[in-house]
């Protein structure tokens, strides 16, 4: 029988093997900090933090999929869409910078909408999906720019990716203030409880009397709309909207989310981790750059390190684990 | 006694599934502040009949009346809003979520501003909920961290907080120590003094007749027989709820004493396996009986290479044997039935003739090309040997009934030439047909010499097929009986610990 004591140790091991990833951060912080003089200074740091921006605001809508047991391979693409649309309407169509980041919003809320339908409705796996639109956003980028840069934005649209706020940089700001929004929505509403559910258990979830449909949508959508707001902000940070951009960014996204801890299998996870994790990989790139190493084998490198923390993760979480006694099972 | 309106009547509910007919003309009514037995071998209808009562499966036929309106269950939740719960023998907890978040799932309290859930009334409902019932569990306790047991009793609170009227109760004791099942019962009994009706599905016939005010028997998916418990024994319960001559059944005739086939000492794998010696004979069949939870499933695994042991030795003819992965099995001629055929046994999506070749590709291909047409021989002559019921070699196992699917699966073993076959839960959701020719093809594979391994909840079955029957309990052997000295009750008692005083003649210490 475990007794109150065995309990609160288990709360205090539960809190380091929570935590792991950001002792894996902190890891290879103080690592580059060694290596490089330059890596620990407040503008560097405020440079990574510019930089994993893009990275975190994708994973954190991934992170809403990934608890729910789903995926969505399509933030990339949905990003790049998002982007060149609000540039399109801003220089093109000239309809006003807020209009047309609304709109620019909007439309990657409807991707996820679609994505949701497919997979609640359509009975779909997400990862086929969501793969779909992957193409098919992209497809809708190239259609749409005919496969050039939208340059000419204005100062307001710019600032958003470029701007400060008591010389925070406004992508940073935009993250903490999306971080935060998603945190409560996953820890204080119903909805995010739902969301563990449904990946924790989809029939136990039914039976409950939960409409898990709705969930499923909900997060879809969710991934959507911070996709969209990935893109608006590195279109903004560009200075024009890019036909290529974001390509390969759902993979950064499910790094981020997986690095922070968000199981494959549904059910565990949240955003803190996924900050963490999205600093992970922001922070290497950085400090990869600075000690001057080629991008070729900057790739090899970052594949290894990723590789590294899941296996330590892994390890760690095992190995605690196993030191906790659980009756049968 | 004068007639109150029943709070549940069941008139004439029929219900068939392709091949059965699992519920069969039943009617039968329960009473406000009654806790009602219903019992009945794995397979007469029970679970059907419940699920038909819950919402999860509609009936053919038949209507339901609770407090003497009519009244249609379509869904699980629509159950629960008529105030019908059920606690089913799986786990219907969410493992991450904790056990405050797990109680309230999907109605949880909010705040006054609705888009938050409101915590502190949760957790404390949740603890109020708990004391009722006088558990101690911890509600901010992560629901998949703590053990079976009390994950048992949390479902229990769940079902209970849903203010029910009728309550049933799929064996609920399986996974709960003796002090647990008397705060179930303290708990049954208080809410009977409230008025509500409880339903208690048991295979523990002792328990049932400690908790129950009347039983029910069901067999081949009909109502054998209601009586108060007070007037019946467990003879004549068992009686009804076997029904057959139970010798006609079995075809074996016990011919046994061969030489020791495969022999285990020693095996060891966390608390599921905690030491257990076994001997298989030559042409036996050893039947292993034990309550779910018991070890039996983990032995065979371990057996079979399907988990690794973290101590133990395993010797096949007397040549000690290094098991470490189902392969190492198969090469030295072991087969394994596994008991969830679905997931474990066959592919559903694939072909007959895939689903009996894949073990014994080595022997149908050269540098890894397939000789195809010696698969479809083998194949065919397995269709022929086991009499299995399929449109050719090339249908897809998913089509097949469950008797025939289990059959595809003895025959995936067959090819192998097996020395020992282990069957866990060879006939579970296969007609009695097809039970019938499972047994005889049993009997007909120990008579040429192969070892079979048997694990089986149906003690009926276990006793009318074995030549010798081991009892697990808490990851050990705790009792042996040759074939003459075998009971239901013996085994029973052994199963669940309550045979201190018999156990000495026949518990072996191999």
């Amino acid at each position: 029988m475990s007794s109150i004591g065995l309990f609160s140790l288990r709360n205090l091991l539960e809190f380091f093997r929570r935590g792991s990833v950001f002792f894996i951060l902190l890891i290879i912080v103080a690592l580059l900090s060694l290596l490089s003089e330059r890596f620990l200074t407040i503008n560097n740091i405020l440079t990574v933090a510019l930089q994993t921006s893009i990275i975190a605001l994708a994973g954190i809508g991934m992170t809403f999929t990934i608890i729910t047991g789903g995926i969505d391979l399509s933030v990339g693409s949905v990003a790049a869409l998002c982007g060149a649309l609000a540039a399109g309407l801003a220089v093109r169509n000239q309809i006003g910078t807020y209009p047309a980041i609304a709109v620019a919003l909007l439309a990657g809320a409807f991707v996820g909408a679609i994505n949701g339908a497919l997979i609640v409705w359509g009975r779909i796996p997400p990862f086929v999906a969501t793969l779909a639109m992957l193409a098919a956003a992209r497809g809708l980028t190239l259609v749409y720019t005919q496969g050039r840069p939208i340059a000419g934005l204005d100062e307001r649209f710019v600032f958003w990716g470029t701007g400060e706020l008591l010389g925070i940089p406004i992508p940073v700001i935009v993250l903490v203030v999306v971080a935060i929004l998603a945190y409560l929505l996953l820890s204080k509403t119903a909805f995010g409880l739902h969301v563990y559910a449904v990946g924790g258990g989809e029939e136990t979830a039914r039976l409950a009397g939960i409409k898990i449909n709705r969930v499923k949508l909900g997060v879809y959508v969710i991934s959507g709309l911070c996709a969209g707001l990935a893109g608006v902000i590195l279109t903004a940070r560009l200075w024009s909207a890019q036909p290529n951009s974001g390509v390969l960014l759902e993979l950064d996204a499910i790094a981020a989310a997986v690095l922070g801890g968000t199981s494959l299998a549904g059910g565990t996870g949240g955003i803190g981790g996924t900050i963490a994790g999205a600093f992970i990989i922001g922070a290497l790139s950085n400090g990869l750059n600075l000690l001057e190493i080629p991008s070729y084998n900057q790739q090899v490198v970052k594949g290894l390190v990723f590789i590294s923390a899941v296996l330590l993760d892994y390890f760690l979480k095992r190995r605690w684990k196993k030191t906790i006694p659980i009756g049968t099972g | 006694m004068s007639e109150p309106t029943p709070r549940l009547e069941i008139e004439h509910v029929s219900k068939a599934f392709p091949g059965v007919q699992a519920v069969d003309d039943v009617s039968l009514a329960a009473f406000p502040a009654e806790i009602l037995g219903l019992v009945g071998e794995n397979g007469a209808g029970k679970t059907t009949l419940m699920n038909i009562l819950t919402g999860a499966v509609q009936p053919d036929s038949g209507r339901i009346l609770l407090d003497g309106q009519p009244v249609s269950i379509d869904s699980p939740s629509q159950a629960l809003e008529l105030g019908v719960t059920i606690i089913h023998q799986e786990l219907a907890l969410i493992p991450q979520l904790t056990v405050g978040q797990n109680i309230y799932l999907g109605r949880e309290p909010r705040t006054r501003w609705r888009a938050f859930v409101d915590w502190t009334t949760l957790y404390r409902s949740a603890r109020e909920e708990l004391d009722r019932l006088g558990l101690a569990i911890p509600v901010h306790a992560v629901a998949g961290d703590l053990p079976l047991a009390q994950q048992q009793l949390v479902e229990i609170a769940k079902a209970l907080s849903y203010q029910a009227r009728l309550i049933v109760l799929d064996e609920p004791t399986s996974a709960l120590t003796e002090r647990e099942t008397e705060i179930l019962f303290g708990l049954m009994r208080s809410l009977r003094a409230k008025g509500v009706t409880l339903i208690y599905i048991s295979h523990r016939l002792e328990e049932v007749f400690t908790i129950t005010d009347r039983i029910s028997v069901m067999r081949d998916g009909q109502l054998v027989g209601v009586a108060p418990t007070a007037g019946l024994t467990t003879e004549q319960v068992v009686k009804m709820m076997v029904g057959r001559e139970l010798r006609e059944f079995y075809p074996r005739t016990g011919e046994d004493g061969g030489e020791v086939l495969l022999r285990a000492r020693g095996l060891r794998r966390g608390k599921r396996l905690n030491g257990v010696d076994l001997d298989l004979h030559r042409g036996e069949i050893l039947g292993v009986a034990g309550l779910v939870g018991s070890g039996r499933t983990d032995l065979a695994r371990a057996l079979f290479g399907a988990d690794s042991l973290e101590e133990g030795e395993i010797w096949l003819d007397g040549r000690k044997v290094a098991i470490n992965a189902p392969r190492d099995a198969i090469r030295s001629g072991i087969g394994f039935v596994p008991e969830d055929r679905k997931s474990q046994g066959i592919f559903l999506g694939q072909s007959l003739r895939a689903n009996v070749s894949v073990s014994s590709l080595d022997r149908f291909s050269k540098l890894g090309i397939l000789n195809h047409r010696g698969i479809a021989r083998l194949a065919k002559k397995m269709v022929e040997n086991l009499d299995l019921h399929t449109t050719g070699i090339d249908q897809r196992a998913g089509n097949l009934s469950g008797g025939n699917q289990q059959k595809t699966v003895i025959a995936r073993w067959l090819s192998i030439n097996p020395r020992v076959l282990i069957l866990d839960e060879p006939t579970r959701g296969v007609d009695v047909g097809a039970k019938a020719e499972i047994y005889a093809l049993m009997s007909d594979l120990a008579r040429q010499g192969v070892g079979i391994l048997m694990i089986s909840s149906e003690l009926p079955e276990v006793l009318g097929v074995s030549d010798r029957i081991l009892v697990m309990r808490e990851g050990r052997i705790v009792a042996e009986f040759d074939r003459e000295r075998a009971s239901q009750d013996a085994i029973m008692k052994a199963a669940t610990g309550q045979d201190n005083i018999e156990r000495s003649p026949e518990a072996t210490s191999v």
